[in-house]
């Protein structure tokens, strides 16, 4: 499944890194600790998280992620977008929380 | 082969923070080293990266690439690891809770530079800074 297949079954919202919409999803990982994911995360994974802030991204391109979703409707800080796009990796927000939607994603990708 | 590469690290600045790791991940696809040592790479330099960011003041990554291996090493200009065992277990951090509320400081970062390293030398004087010295091998199956 892709990331807009995805996004639209799961009514998340895109963000930023629309190029990135037809990056194919290998699998999930939830976390809030940056070593966590950097440590642990499979490339092409989406990444559902709380963290909001520019170093996300750093890390889904080093990681070569397929996407990131912030939970309870949270907003990314104002300079995460440009590396989102430039990256093609598309950020997309859940209006659930973190328990609902990781549920969610994990039932529709396995 | 055999190339040198040097990154600035600045201590305190997180905007910044991934920087030389997202440079030297570059250069090795462009070199098409093979993508499990570019992971570990990736990982390894980028958690030293960030220790100099949170826990350092100045510091930069020389990055060696030869035949067989990868050395990365980066020196920081810092306070220093006044118990290198204890920083190595995992969980022990001393970041700041604005930190931590990043999602950095969870303690781990030592623990997956090792887990990702062939060869690992920490060596640290208190006051003064801290060497981390690591070497990622090519030809590991
Ligand atoms: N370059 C450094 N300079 C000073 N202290 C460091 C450095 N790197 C690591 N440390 C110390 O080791 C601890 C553990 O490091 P690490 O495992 O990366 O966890 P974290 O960075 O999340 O705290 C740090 O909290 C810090 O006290
Ligand atoms: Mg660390």
């Amino acid at each position: 499944m892709n990331v807009l297949e995805l996004a639209e079954k799961l009514n998340l919202k895109v963000i930023s890194g629309n190029e990135g919409l037809s990056n194919e999803i290998t699998g999930g990982y939830a976390s809030d600790l940056l070593s966590d994911v950097i440590g642990h995360a499979d490339a092409g994974n989406i990444w559902i998280t709380l963290q909001t802030h520019k170093n996300v991204m750093a890390i889904a391109s080093l990681k070569d992620l397929a996407a990131v979703v912030f939970v309870n409707n949270l907003q990314p800080e104002d300079d995460m977008a440009d590396q989102s796009n430039e990256e093609n990796i598309p950020v997309l927000v859940s209006s659930d929380p973190a328990f609902t939607i990781n549920g969610k994603i994990y039932q529709l990708i396995n | 082969m055999f190339m040198n590469f040097e990154f600035n690290v600045e201590g305190g600045n997180f905007t910044k923070a991934g920087t030389a790791s997202s440079q030297v991940k570059k250069i090795l696809k462009q070199l098409n080293v093979d993508s499990k040592v570019i992971k570990r790479v990736v990982v390894a330099l980028y958690e030293a990266e960030v220790n100099i960011v949170a826990h350092a003041w100045s510091g930069k990554a020389l990055i060696n690439i030869s035949t067989d291996r990868i050395d990365l090493k980066l020196t920081d200009e810092g306070p220093g690891i006044p118990d290198i065992e204890l920083a190595m277990q995992q969980g022990y951090s001393t970041a700041s809770s604005a930190v931590r509320e990043m999602g950095f400081g969870a303690g781990m970062g030592l623990s997956n530079i090792k887990n990702n390293c062939d060869e690992l030398e920490i060596t640290s004087e208190v006051g003064i800074g801290t060497v981390v010295q690591m070497a990622i091998y090519l030809n590991t199956k």
